[in-house]
């Protein structure tokens, strides 16, 4: 893409809020294109190549239209990278992204999802208190910022599991968890998609992790090698259990599994799930601390 | 896996007991958009709801629309949502208005299938997030209701060629989604015995 320099840099983030937000729901990254097509080409059950033949033709078509991929707007959940030398502070990056947030509805325009939660009166234009939802990570000795905009559909949002495992249920508990989720969700959170795990911390970090995770590309792995064997393993067996391309039945359930862990107590051992659907969306921009850009589709 | 065309709505109820889980279907005719809150309205709250729903087709959406004038509104993006969460209307819905087919996708879960069995009603699996493609087989948005309740309002769309669509649970009992959940029920004591 394009790079630009300016010295407002609230206004360039504000930019790429609203510039990700509508990019991630029209154009899928490569990534998950390819996940998609190898998943078609070992999928066996008549059912289930009909879908992912489906899945296949609207991508397609959301590009030559530059439609919307699902209609599903999502939650607008933002990761920022923040480094500590970025000159605007994170107040003011939250400011910028909700700012964007609300223009990309009104301009394109999107459908709004943000609703009180106990009136269920709609909010406006995809922003409300407390969102859109940011997940923060800073890092030191870089005056960049990274935001990768996710927005979240509710049919996968709503196939979330937490569970307080004990330290007797070890390993095989938690995959037996990870299991029982992803088999009791169905078709319900639009299978295939990437299944989000977040391990140890505490019941909210283990949550977070497990979000964390379902924003990763297809095709990464975790670097600790415990935790890269354990999201190897779940991906076998989750793809064993027969539910299938929107739970129709088949052979390609999931298609990744990604695992993010913390430490924890030593009497704790949370176990938390986080469904992404097959539309898996997602966009990026690199703001250098001097305001130049880039927006980046597969990171 | 037979394939069927149906148009809606239908005056022939025995039109779709030729269906049976598993089939696929293309849908012509009208379909109506409803969804949890247009539901809660006509049961919860006790409002009829100002269209006909004889014989009806409904879709679980709520649509990205443009508003072109007064009650007036342009397709951008339409697509269909989870229908688990919507069940308790399926019995009120075949029985009170006549409904005779609920499309959505991810299924219902077995607590559809004795109501649907005994009114002769057909639940359609739509491939969920295929909005683009769902969105060129709705020809207009001929009639929308309850605008206050948007996006969930109650909305009449004409189609072509809607589809495919599988048929997930059928007029006799017959259910793809209990015989996927068995099936896995089966399978998972297998792995748990591997891990």
């Amino acid at each position: 893409m394009s790079a630009a320099t300016t010295t407002n840099l609230a206004q360039v983030v504000e930019d790429a809020a609203a510039h990700l937000y509508v990019w991630a729901l029209k154009d899928i990254p490569q990534d998950l294109r390819d996940a998609l097509a190898a998943a078609r080409g070992r999928e066996t059950s008549r059912t289930g190549i009909r879908v992912l033949e489906t899945i296949h033709r609207n991508v397609e078509i959301a590009d030559e239209q530059r439609n919307l991929v699902c209609q599903d707007t999502g939650i607008a959940v933002y990761y920022c990278r923040v480094g500590e030398g970025f000159p605007l502070h994170p107040a003011r990056i939250y400011a910028a992204l909700r700012a964007g947030t609300e223009r990309a509805t009104i301009e394109h325009p999107l459908r709004s999802n943000t609703v009180h939660t106990l009136t269920r009166e709609n909010t406006g234009a995809n922003v409300g208190y407390r969102v859109p939802i940011v997940h923060w990570e800073f890092v030191p000795d870089w005056d960049g910022l990274d935001v990768k905009c996710v927005p979240k559909g509710s049919g996968s949002e709503n196939m979330t599991f937490l569970k307080m495992l004990v330290p007797a249920d070890g390993v095989k508990g938690i995959k037996r968890f990870v299991l029982d989720s992803i088999v009791g969700a169905g078709g319900k959170p639009c299978p295939p998609g990437i299944v989000g795990v977040g391990i140890g911390g505490s019941a909210d970090y283990a949550m977070h992790l497990a979000k964390d995770a379902i924003s990763r590309p297809v095709g990464t792995r975790n670097s600790d090698p415990l935790v890269a064997e354990l999201e190897a393993d779940l991906y076998e067996l989750l793809n064993e259990t027969g539910i299938g391309p929107m739970g129709l039945g088949g052979d390609v359930t999931v298609l990744a599994v990604h695992v993010e862990h913390a430490d924890t107590h030593m009497t704790l051992n949370p176990v938390a799930v986080n469904y992404q659907c097959w539309a898996a969306r997602r966009a990026s921009a690199h703001i250098a601390g001097d305001g130049t850009f880039d927006y980046v589709r597969d990171s | 896996m037979a394939q069927h065309e149906v148009a809606f709505p239908v005056t022939d109820p025995a039109e779709l007991l030729k269906l049976r889980a598993g089939d696929e279907v293309i849908v012509q005719g009208h379909v109506i958009g409803i969804r949890d809150r247009t539901q809660i309205r006509i049961f919860d709250q006790g409002q009829e709801p100002p269209m006909d729903l004889a014989g009806a087709f409904l879709l679980h959406t709520a649509p990205n629309v443009r508003k072109v004038g007064p009650g007036r509104y342009e397709k951008i993006c339409i697509g269909t949502t989870t229908s688990a969460r919507m069940v308790r209307f399926t019995e009120g819905l075949g029985e009170r208005y006549g409904v005779r087919a609920i499309c959505g996708k991810g299924g219902f879960p077995d607590e559809a299938i004795e109501p649907m069995q005994r009114l002769g009603m057909v639940y359609f699996a739509i491939v969920g997030g295929a909005a683009a493609l769902e969105t060129t087989q709705i020809e207009e948005i001929e009639e929308v209701a309850w605008e206050e309740l948007m996006p969930e309002c109650l909305w009449k769309f004409r189609v072509r060629d809607f589809g495919p669509l599988i048929v997930g649970i059928d007029a006799h009992g017959g259910s793809l989604y209990r015989d996927v959940q068995d099936r896995a029920a089966r399978k998972l004591e297998e792995l748990y015995a591997r891990l």
